[in-house]
This record gives C-alpha cells, sequence and structure tokens, in this order.
C-alpha cells in the first residue's frame, strides 16, 4: 500500500474508531477531501472466524485476538488501582469497536449539568437538547436495536431503527423477583443487528460478541471507514502519528507527521485536523506535540490535558439458581434497569418487598441482567482435568444453573486522575508512553455499595445462591477511557469549546470520549459518535 | 447420540473454515504423504477416549473435521502431525507398540500418564503441552462448539456456533 502523504488536504483526520471514522464518511459525504490516518493495521473481516476461536481456546493471550501488546502500545499504570491499558483498547481500523460489547445508550439530561443539579464535578458547555438530533442520526448510523419500553430514558424524537431483541429466558426469571420487589426492567438497545440492516445480516448467535462478532452483525466502526474510503477518502493504516506541528503563531495546524512500516516518516499537510484516538492517545499526541510555543503540549495553555481521566468501574454480583438459566446461547445483553440512575437512593415497594431507601451521596446508576453468567461448556472443557464420560459430567454440573447481574457506577472528574508522558519508558518509534494514574473517589466507592445492595436484593429475592461479588475493593475499569481534553467555555478551565474545536489552535477539533466533562454511567460510545457527527458540522462550515 | 457431517461443519466453522456444501471432505482427498490410514486411525482412537461413550459416528466426525483443518490451516496440519508422531512415540516407549494399536484401557491410562489431563494447552510449547492443545483440546473444540456436543451438556447453541437467537428465549427443554 502506498502510504506517502497527498498534496494539502481538507481534513486529515486521526485515528479510525467510531468517531474518527464518522467524521471522515461525514466530511467525505459533504464533498471534502480526506485523509484518514491510523496507528494499527486494517484486520481482513475474513480472520474473524480464525480471531473468536483465538479467545474461546484460552491457550492463546487475550491480547493477540486483536494484535495488542508489544513495544507499539508500551504504557506504564501508577497510581493506587492498576489500569490495564491494552485490554482496554484495539488499534486498528475501526478501532475498539472492534472488540466492543455494542451496548448504546444515550447520556441522561442530567448527566450535563451535574454541577447545576448534584452540586459536583461541572456542566457541560451543551445541554442535552443540543445533542438529541445528533443522537438520532448516530442510532441511524450505527443501526441501533431498540424500544421505547424504557421509562427512565430521555426525551427522544423517533424510534430506534431497529426492532429491540426479544428478553432472553433468565430476564423472564429476573422479571418475577423485580415486580416483587418494584424494580422495572426494560430493554437495552444494541449496535448490533436484530434485523438485516445497512447490507449486514441479523445476530446468529455465535455467542462471542466480545471481543468478535464473526457474523459482522454487531456494529464496527470500520464499516464507516469503508463507506469514507467507498466516497473517496484515504485510509492510511499502520501510520501512526507522532506529532503535529504547528504554524508560527501557534494558531494553526499545518502538518500531522506519521511513521510508515518501512521507517520512513512523512508529513500529512491538511487545512483542518481532527485528532480522534480516544482517552488516552488523544492526550498523548497532543502532549508528545510540545514545542517552544506550547512547551506543555499543543492545545495545552489550560495545563489541562491528560486531566480528570475517568472510567465507569464494574459492579456485579451472581451466583446459582436451583433451576436452569439458559446462559451463554448469545454474548449480549437483552435488559437492563436505569430506574436507579436519576435517584439511586430511591426506594421502591413491589407487590411482595422493596428496595430499602438510602440518603447518601451517590452517583447515577446502570444495573445490567446478564445473559452469560459463568463459564460456557467450551471453555469449561478445554481447561479440564478430565474426558470422556467424567468431563461430560463436569460440563452438566458446572453448566446451566449460573446467574448474574452487572453495572456500571460513573467516576467524578479529579485532576488528579490523569494521562501524562512517562519519559523513561519509549514506545517502537521512540516516544515517550502513556502514564495513566487512576484510583477509584470514596464517592464511587459509595455508589458501587449501594449498587451492590439492590443487586443482592433481587439475586436474594430471587432465591439466588450469591457466590461472588464485585464491589468496591475489587471493581476495575469498564474500559470507558474519557476526560481527558475536557469540554469547556472558559479556556482556563478546558481544552476544547461546545463545538469540539481547541480553544488555542482554531484548525484543530478533538472528537473523542476525551471531550466528555462528566462520565454519567451509560456506555460512552453513542454520545462519542453523536459529539463525532456534531463536530464534523462544525469543522464543514469552518472551512 | 449422533454425530453428524453437519455438526462436523459447524465446528469447522467454529474455526474459519467455510466448506462450499459439495465438498468431500475424505482421508483419501488429502494432497499429503503424511497423511495415511494410520493418522486417521490415531486420531479416532483419541477421539474415542476423550468423547462421552453416548456419541456414535466419531470416525465420520473426525473425518470430516480434521481434513476441512488440514485443507484450510497449514500451521494447524502439521502441529496435529507432529501431535500424533509424539503421542506415537510415548506408546512405543511404554507400552511397545502405536497408540491406535493399544487396548481402549491402555490408551486412556497413556493420555494420563504423560499427564494430559493437567498439563496447560500451549501450541508453542513442550511436547505434551503441544499434544494437549494439537490433539486433545483440537478434537474438544471440535465437538462442544457443535450442536450436538452443546445438547449433550443442555445448550442448543453452544459458544462459537451460529445457532441463532431462538435458543436464548427458551426455556430448557
Amino acid at each position: 500500500m502506498d502510504r506517502t502523504p497527498h498534496r494539502r488536504v481538507d481534513v486529515c483526520v486521526i485515528g479510525s474508531g467510531p468517531a474518527g471514522s464518522l467524521i471522515a464518511a461525514e466530511l467525505t459525504d459533504q464533498g471534502l477531501e480526506v485523509v484518514v490516518l491510523e496507528a494499527g493495521e486494517r484486520f481482513d473481516s475474513d480472520d474473524r472466524l480464525e480471531r473468536m476461536e483465538r479467545d474461546i481456546r484460552s491457550a492463546h493471550d487475550p491480547l493477540s485476538v486483536w494484535n495488542m501488546g508489544g513495544p507499539r502500545d508500551a504504557y506504564t499504570s501508577t497510581g493506587e488501582q492498576f489500569y490495564p491499558l491494552n485490554r482496554a483498547r484495539v488499534k486498528g481500523v475501526g478501532g475498539s469497536t472492534l472488540h466492543w460489547q455494542g451496548m448504546v445508550m444515550r447520556l441522561h439530561e442530567q448527566d450535563f449539568n451535574r454541577s447545576t443539579h448534584d452540586g459536583v464535578a461541572a456542566d457541560w458547555p451543551l445541554e442535552y437538547a443540543d445533542l438529541a438530533p445528533y443522537y438520532t442520526r448516530a442510532e441511524r448510523e450505527l443501526g441501533v436495536a431498540g424500544a421505547l419500553d424504557n421509562p427512565f430514558a430521555p426525551l427522544r424524537d423517533e424510534p430506534f431503527p431497529q426492532p429491540a431483541f426479544p428478553p432472553s429466558y433468565s430476564d423472564s426469571l429476573f422479571a418475577a423477583a423485580c415486580e416483587r420487589l418494584g424494580v422495572t426492567m426494560h430493554s437495552v438497545p444494541n449496535a448490533r443487528n436484530s434485523t438485516n440492516y445497512d447490507d449486514r445480516s441479523a445476530c446468529v448467535g455465535y455467542g462471542t460478541c466480545n471481543p468478535v462478532c464473526p457474523s459482522g452483525a454487531k456494529y464496527g466502526a470500520d464499516i464507516h471507514a469503508q463507506k469514507a474510503a467507498e466516497a473517496g477518502a484515504r485510509i492510511v493504516d499502520r501510520a501512526p502519528v507522532q506529532r503535529l506541528e504547528h504554524d508560527s503563531d501557534g494558531k494553526q495546524v499545518e502538518a500531522a507527521v506519521y511513521a510508515t512500516p518501512d521507517g520512513s516518516t512523512h508529513r500529512q499537510e491538511a487545512r483542518a485536523f481532527v485528532v480522534a484516538c480516544g482517552g488516552v492517545e488523544t492526550p498523548r499526541l497532543l502532549l508528545l506535540s510540545e514545542s517552544s510555543h506550547y512547551p506543555q503540549g499543543l492545545a495545552n495553555s489550560s495545563g489541562l490535558v491528560g486531566r480528570y481521566f475517568m472510567d465507569h468501574l464494574f459492579v456485579g454480583m451472581g451466583g446459582t439458581l436451583r433451576e436452569k438459566t439458559r446462559q451463554n446461547h448469545i454474548g449480549f445483553i437483552t435488559s437492563e434497569c436505569h430506574q436507579f440512575y436519576d435517584n439511586p437512593g430511591q426506594k421502591t415497594r413491589g407487590t411482595e418487598n422493596g428496595i430499602p431507601e438510602s440518603d447518601t451521596d451517590h452517583g447515577p446508576i446502570k444495573l445490567e441482567f446478564l445473559n452469560y453468567a459463568g463459564p460456557s461448556p467450551v471453555e469449561i472443557a478445554l481447561n479440564g482435568d478430565t474426558w470422556g464420560d467424567e468431563l461430560l459430567q463436569t460440563l452438566r454440573d458446572q453448566y446451566g444453573n449460573h446467574i448474574a447481574m452487572g453495572g456500571l457506577v460513573g467516576q467524578l472528574p479529579r485532576a488528579e486522575n490523569r494521562v501524562s508522558l512517562d519519559r523513561s519508558t519509549t514506545d517502537d518509534h521512540g516516544n515517550p508512553v502513556p502514564q495513566i494514574e487512576w484510583q477509584v473517589d470514596q464517592r464511587s466507592k459509595r455508589t458501587i455499595r449501594r449498587a451492590n445492595e439492590i443487586q443482592r436484593a433481587i439475586l436474594e429475592e430471587l432465591g439466588v445462591d450469591v457466590t461472588w461479588t464485585v464491589g468496591p475493593e475489587n471493581t476495575g475499569p469498564a474500559f470507558h477511557h474519557m476526560g481527558t481534553t475536557r469540554m469547556g467555555e472558559n479556556p482556563t478551565e478546558s481544552v476544547v469549546n461546545a463545538k469540539m474545536q481547541t480553544h488555542d489552535l482554531d484548525n484543530l477539533w478533538i472528537a473523542s470520549s476525551s471531550v466528555f466533562v462528566t462520565s454519567g454511567a451509560m456506555n460512552p460510545t453513542l454520545t462519542i459518535a453523536a459529539l463525532a457527527l456534531k463536530a464534523a458540522d462544525h469543522v464543514v462550515r469552518s472551512l | 447420540m449422533k454425530l453428524t457431517r453437519r455438526d462436523a461443519l459447524a465446528a469447522l466453522a467454529a474455526g474459519g473454515t467455510v466448506i462450499g456444501g459439495t465438498a468431500a471432505l475424505r482421508w483419501a482427498n488429502i494432497d499429503d504423504d503424511g497423511v495415511g490410514e494410520h493418522e486417521s486411525r490415531t486420531l479416532e482412537a483419541v477421539a474415542r477416549v476423550i468423547y462421552p461413550s453416548t456419541v456414535s459416528e466419531i470416525p465420520r466426525f473426525v473425518e470430516t473435521y480434521v481434513v476441512g483443518r488440514f485443507q484450510d490451516r497449514s500451521t494447524d496440519r502439521r502441529g496435529i502431525l507432529e501431535a500424533i508422531a509424539t503421542l506415537d512415540e510415548y506408546a512405543q516407549t511404554w507400552y511397545d507398540d502405536a497408540y491406535r494399536k493399544l487396548e481402549r484401557q491402555t490408551q486412556a491410562r497413556l493420555l494420563s500418564e504423560m499427564g494430559l489431563n493437567v498439563v496447560d494447552p500451549v501450541p508453542d510449547g513442550t511436547d505434551v503441552e503441544r499434544v494437549r492443545y494439537y490433539l486433545i483440546n483440537e478434537l474438544l473444540y471440535a465437538l462442544y462448539t457443535s450442536p450436538t456436543g452443546g445438547t449433550l451438556v443442555g445448550i442448543e447453541n453452544p459458544q462459537g456456533y451460529p445457532g441463532g437467537t431462538a435458543s436464548y428465549q427458551r426455556r430448557s427443554r
């Protein structure tokens, strides 16, 4: 493949995850000349079944499913809690949507006004209503399968583009217990085809959505990268951008300097640049682009590039039931509960019992009813220490009765949680690697305890013998990197404005979860997509 | 429970091999001097030991699956053939005969004596680790990603098999 640069183009997009690919497709549709520079490779969709086998057969390093790890992806994790960065991302055309779960909810109105509403964190410089039309467009682009049965969801103008997946058998078990407790269950918006949509088939049930959907029913941003390419955009893979170079005034980016596999370095010039590299590599690239004009890093007059790193925290509980629960037929969720999102401390009253009230300060809680609790039979078999009839008996004993709930809790933005450069360690091109300093604050831990309280009440009402809990002491990140180039109107308190244009440089935009001001507790990709479409509109108007 | 051609094709698909409907996956069609009756009989013998006694039609299932893998995946082909050779070396040294010619009980005992029940499957590991990966786990993967293998355990749509989106909604039959 020819990886040499084009002459000066209209827009250079850096990164081809959901933000970068959607923007590239949108800008190309508008008649602009676009080059996308992607650090990772372009994966062949014909290889997906082999990648799935690699995942199921546990002999392989999980990172090898999407070729992550090694000197290219080196990083440092410091702070109270280890952050497993390379398990949290994929570098390649499509980005981390290649391995994502595919859950796509809108943030709630309150998420944009946490300071005003709860007296914590900061408000976004835009409202839910500003983003609502872009949410609708994003749902159409991603082909979201959903239903209008969620009484806690924010207002919307249109139905979902595809019908929701019907609830699972295990959802029906939960439903009876939830009714007795006054807990409301509802469907889940999935970026996964429930019908044939956008020339892709409906889900066929491989059961391995995360990390590989072999059928292509799950949305991946490689779809929009391909659309962009078909419309005329140039997608250059294995072209990691090393730094951005600006003009003498420091008001315009002039070129993206990128490396290619043959050892060459090139400059791609453009009228505008969009950095869309996620919540870790986006601030890293800006910090690597330091200059005499921007000694703290490009677009970093505020000193906030890399600050306010946030992730969602997983909260879960599970065990076994004295009846068959029908797990692991599919790899996605069909029911959730958002009842405790806007009012996490509320009490409920059902037909027989209820969830007790809590008057403590909490963040939003999202609850999930899992369809993949416990191990799958093939995984048990491949790791077993018996075979023949004895192995079959082991499989029958270990499979069939597991049941579990998951959930997400959001972190508040805290300046000490950050991405910076570790100058003592370099990647395969000699650049300092990202260093992640991350800890879980007390409010998040309180919220996790509250989520566990609700989960325990539901599971015990159902009659589950609870055998495991993921709570405040053993929680981990949900792999949603947010907040490291936050959005705001005040240039001393933020990196980009509400248009996602950097305060410092006129022709530099950031499209990424890195612009989130607060995290909410909803999976972030639909918001990333909506913001990307909004940013695309602003880029078009600027040119 | 009877293993079928559909089971073998499903297991092949779970490993990335998609075969056309009329393709003849027969040992005789393999264009390789290293694969003959000895190798096919050895694979069948291993499968008879590690598969539950209730499954039938093992030779045809193993033939369809392994020939499909050989045609599609040269790395696996080499790994499987080397693992058969390793297994035979142990059989010859400890029991003075090829693995496939041993009594069924002896075949089962040999696998345990080699430590194949406790060793990790490692494709580029030690001799025994590679036998676990290329013989034992290859054949277990084939069985338990197939509809019949899944149904034995109580899941009609096992992980790795594209069994649709109806079974997850149903109670156990």
